[in-house]
């Protein structure tokens, strides 16, 4: 009898930026997909957001930014996953972050990057197909 | 009334014949119609739905109570709406030229766009400002930058509205302190600054202080300017940006009065006459997609707005009573797909904002879905303003679109579920009992989720992304923020560290925190900080040290 | 990964093994039994606080400001916050982190969010392993904190050594959002946001609940004011959960309620083990479903073929059990 095994997900806003229309609306089809959603807040630091999905155990981190810092944040959390030996953590971003930067993104370990115009569907999607559980 | 019954009586006969007859042919798009808010759309609207039957109590005239027509008398036939462009990014030198330029291409005010850092009051070089330095506004550290950000700019010329929040106080200051150096007094100074902290817990997140704080050292600002500003807006109470986190139209009414409403009772409760500030609030909206809605919730807006302060406050003066608003399109509904499109999309909305009677307005760029806007965008977005306004004479004649029944009826509807919300956050205890609970919040969270919802299942058209849509080559020239103005900005501020007059500057800042914990006006010892060269991270970290750090409420 | 394998990091400290252990216990995999009975003479060191009250209360808020208070006491933190899963997608949103970020790099707060999820077996099991899981890894206070809402949020703090009730003034002037079974649980009764108007009359009101409670104890729970959101009332809350841990200790409470509580664990983890071990033999047994249909249709009574299923079972059961002692 045993329960099934659920994604769990952490759903975070790194940097100063408070837009959060974006992470909120995620987190709740993650969780109408059947996830479990952990989110933070705002003004999360790459340790923060590290810290909390290795006490969490996560199997996904869903980092939401709008404000432009992407190229400095983004690839802090992927390097401070690695040290913790917490490959396996699936990193997918989100927010306004422009076509070119993402092909540096995903260099540093950020698995895709979802843009505006999104449908919620194809996150879920993605994660079903691409999660470590 | 005869004449009514008669109508009534066509109607129905209307609706029984021709209609039910045309139906069985040719059913109608949708089963049922409703805005993009949700209020049900009916096929047809006649004069027994409009507001108009009692002309002069629920419309009036312009520059009269209650303002449903406009808050000036004879509205853009005396002079249209300012031109206002958001902007900033880089380095105080970087957005002066770019304010120059637009200066240049005839816009009528600036509006000054700060980065994250400066907005949570961070300078520069603090560990959370990394990766953030100039990247959604411009930095500014201290009052050496605010003198580069203003260098050829005479001050008692523009008018200056600034998007600052939670350290709105010293960037205020600055500015005084900056005009003082080019030989204006603070009597003269016109704009803005936004020091609207209860959307901020709301909405926006660039919040500092717990709420009392902070609503002290707003009311400082309104007490000040009410004494020393005349002409500046102590406060812009923004909907702009609760709409942007998803609300409705009714919604984005609603919070916005009811924080308004908050503001003036904790100004009233310091000791100020309503009459002695009221006419210097003023406020923000969103042009969202819906026209006629949109044109509806500021005609709307206006009406409840005056009734509020007339009957609730007893503002006595009719100036306290006009709502003025600064308009900006809907960033929220440009799209990343096929970007030149969002040119029509803001071309529509600032055609609602400017028939819905606005004092300002910002054209969004059409590339604001992907980065930050080239000068390009940037100017077809102004010249989209300068179209309206000398093109299409729709600014000839005063609140064109009024007796619309459509739009009356609409009026009258947003108006009404507006009034629903204050009365649910009256209950509550107010605005700010309503926003700690997370009731604000949470009602916008799931009004962008049922939209969002909505988008996705097709329910919503959005043109270029769920339907119209191509395969597209991106290629865009995007604006890049030069990634070596952080450290730049930093060695900046080093320098300036070293060679203030540490006395000087040391003395203010004591003088500041004693200020602090006690209850006097902090407007005149925040000047004296900024003039020590005192900077926004210090000044706002000697406050975070004596009143603590908001922190905001699970609402999930 | 299985649970086992994790046992050692746990006890060395390693935070990651200790999260990973209590996805396993959520997920109930196999080996969880076995790495929770190593880790067993581990625990009991930890001092456990039972948090629960209704939504809006402010929990969270005093659940981050105790840990400060803790903190500054030289304790080490474990918190365990349980929200509910939706019923139909056995989806959550976990929360309470968002309260909890002064102590989000603090290497001595180890804070884990659970959802209720569909437990088969319940949920208080699986907080309960969590709890003995970061009891072991070594953490001297442990907070659970629950959504007050009945009877399986009881059981969930029923752990505790010491439970605390949250309620806030207002709300209807009664006692309404603590519910029945809440109230008699409570070892400390705390009224929240204290600044709000009928603070102090709530207070009255649960005094006066308690007079007419007709069992005689020496320990009668207090009823403290806390306004979480200033940090008002956190020390002398803190100072009250140590009294009650005395008290427990010097009546001799909390050996009898271990003892109890060791009773009532063994009989649930047989029972348990044993409703597991039947329903899997039975699953898909043609006998069984035939046996079903007879008890529908009303030619067989539910009450004798449970007699016979159950003896058929302890035989074979009695059976197996002997032939593995010979083989050995």
């Amino acid at each position: 009898m045993s329960s099934p095994k659920r994604i769990r997900v952490l759903v975070a806003k790194p940097g100063l930026d408070g837009h959060d229309r974006g992470a909120k609306v995620v987190a709740r089809a993650l969780r109408d997909a059947g996830m479990e959603v952990v989110y933070t807040g705002l003004r999360q630091t790459p340790e923060m957001i590290v810290e909390a999905a290795i006490q969490e155990s996560v199997h996904v981190i869903g980092l939401s930014i709008l404000s432009g810092a992407h190229n400095a944040l983004l690839p802090r959390v992927t390097e401070l996953l690695h040290k913790e030996g917490a490959d396996d953590i699936l990193v997918i971003a989100g927010g306004i972050i422009p076509e070119d930067d993402v092909p540096g993104l995903k260099k540093h370990g950020i698995a895709e990057v979802f843009g505006p115009g999104t449908r919620l569907s194809e996150i879920v999607d993605y994660i079903k197909a691409h999660v470590k559980l | 009334m005869s004449g009514n019954d008669d109508t009534e009586k066509a109607l129905k006969q209307w609706e029984e014949g021709t209609v039910s007859k045309t139906l069985t042919k040719f059913p109608e798009r949708e089963p049922k119609f409703e805005t993009i808010s949700g209020v049900p759309v009916k096929r047809l609207y006649t004069p027994l739905d409009s507001g108009c039957q009692d002309y002069q109590r629920s419309l009036g005239f312009p520059g009269e109570f209650p303002f449903t027509r406009g808050v000036q008398t004879t509205m853009y036939r005396g002079r249209f709406w300012t031109m206002r462009q958001y902007s900033g990014y880089g380095t105080a030198r970087e957005t002066n030229r770019r304010f120059r330029f637009l200066l240049e291409q005839g816009q009528t005010g600036l509006s000054v766009a700060f980065d994250l850092p400066t907005q949570v009051g961070y300078d520069s070089d603090h560990p959370m400002a990394q990766g953030e330095v100039g990247k959604v506004g411009v930095a500014i550290n201290s009052i050496a930058d605010m003198e580069v950000l203003f260098d050829s700019i005479p001050l008692d010329k523009v008018s200056t509205s600034m998007t600052i929040n939670a350290p709105a106080a010293v960037l205020l200051a600055m500015y005084i302190a900056v005009a003082e150096k080019q030989g204006v007094q603070m009597d003269k100074l016109r704009g803005t600054i936004q020091n609207d902290i209860l959307k901020e817990y709301v909405a926006r997140g660039t919040y500092i202080y717990p709420p009392k704080s902070s609503m002290r050292l707003i009311t400082d600002t309104f007490k000040f300017c009410s004494e020393k500003m005349p002409l500046w807006n102590t406060i812009s109470i923004s909907g702009y940006h609760i709409r942007e986190a998803g609300s409705t139209a009714a919604q984005e009414l609603a919070f916005t009065l009811a924080n308004g409403i908050a503001y003036v009772e904790a100004a009233v409760k310091a000791g100020l006459d309503i009459d002695s500030f009221a006419s210097r609030l003023s406020f923000f909206f969103g042009s969202h997609s819906d026209f006629f809605e949109e044109i509806a919730k500021f005609r709307a807006a206006r009406r409840l707005w005056a009734k509020i302060m007339k009957e609730r406050f007893k503002a006595k003066d009719d100036e306290s009573c006009k709502m003025r608003f600064h308009t900006q399109t809907a960033g929220c509904t440009l799209t990343a797909q096929q970007p030149d499109n969002n040119v029509v999309r803001v071309t529509l909305q600032a055609l609602q904002a400017v028939l819905g009677g606005t004092q300002s307005l910002h054209t969004n760029s059409r590339d604001e879905a992907l980065s930050l806007p080239t000068e390009q965008s940037v100017q077809i977005a102004l010249r989209t303003q300068q179209i309206i306004a000398h093109e299409t004479g729709v600014g000839d004649t005063i609140d064109p679109i009024a007796g619309s029944y459509y739009v009356e009826s609409l009026t009258d509807e947003t108006e009404r579920r507006a009034e629903e919300y204050i009365q649910k956050i009256d209950l509550m205890g107010g605005a700010i009992a309503a926003i700690e609970a997370g009731f604000m919040q949470r009602e916008i969270q799931d009004s962008a989720y049922e939209y969002q919802k909505r988008v996705d299942a097709r329910k919503r058209i959005v043109v270029g992304v769920n339907m119209f849509t191509e395969k597209e080559d991106r290629e865009f020239d995007y604006l890049r923020v030069n990634p070596d103005l952080e450290k730049e900005q930093v060695v900046q501020l080093k320098r300036l560290r070293e060679k203030r007059d540490h006395g000087l500057w040391k003395e203010a800042m004591r003088s500041l925190r004693v200020a602090a914990q006690g209850e006097v006006n902090l407007m005149p010892f925040i000047i004296s900080a900024v003039k020590a060269f005192a900077t926004v991270g210090e000044i706002c970290g000697v406050l975070r040290q004596v009143w603590g750090e908001y922190k905001a409420p699970d609402i999930m | 990964m299985s649970a086992t394998q994790l046992v050692e990091g746990v006890l060395s400290g390693n935070r990651r093994d200790l999260a990973r252990l209590i996805s396993l216990i959520e997920d109930e995999e196999p080996s969880v039994p076995e790495a929770l009975g190593q880790l067993y003479r581990h625990t009991g060191r930890g001092h456990i606080v039972g948090i629960t009250g209704p939504p809006g209360s402010g929990k969270s808020t005093l659940v981050t400001r105790m840990t400060t208070e803790y903190r500054t006491r030289n304790k080490t933190v474990g918190i365990v916050c349980v929200d509910p899963s939706s019923p139909f997608t056995g989806g959550a949103l976990l929360g309470d982190r968002i309260r909890m970020q002064e102590h989000a790099l603090d290497r001595e707060v180890f804070v884990r969010s659970m959802g209720t999820r569909g437990h088969l077996g319940g949920l208080a099991r699986a907080t309960s392993d969590a709890v003995r899981a970061i009891d072991a890894f070594g953490k001297d206070i442990i907070i659970v904190e629950t959504v007050g809402a009945g009877q399986s949020e009881v059981e969930v703090i029923d752990i505790a050594h010491t439970i605390l009730v949250i309620d806030v003034p207002g709300a209807g002037d009664d006692i309404q959002a603590i519910k029945a079974g809440i109230m008699e649980i409570a070892d400390i009764f705390v009224v929240n946001k204290s600044d709000m108007p009928g603070a102090e009359r709530k207070v009255t009101e649960i005094n006066a609940m308690l007079d007419t409670d007709p069992r005689e104890r020496a320990w009668r729970p207090p009823v403290l004011m806390t306004n979480a959101r200033d940090g008002e009332g956190i020390a002398g809350l803190v100072d009250t959960i140590d009294a009650h841990r005395k008290y427990l200790v010097d009546s001799g409470l909390l050996a009898e309620k271990g003892l109890q509580r060791s009773r009532e664990e063994l009989k649930t983890i047989m029972e348990h083990k044993l409703t597991t071990e039947l329903m899997e033999k039975l699953k898909g047994l043609p006998e069984y479903e035939r046996a079903i249909k007879k008890i529908a249709d009303r030619s067989d009574d539910p009450y004798s073929v449970a007699e016979r299923l159950i003896t058929k079972f302890l035989a074979d059961y009695g059976r197996r059990v002997a032939e593995s002692e010979r083989k050995r």
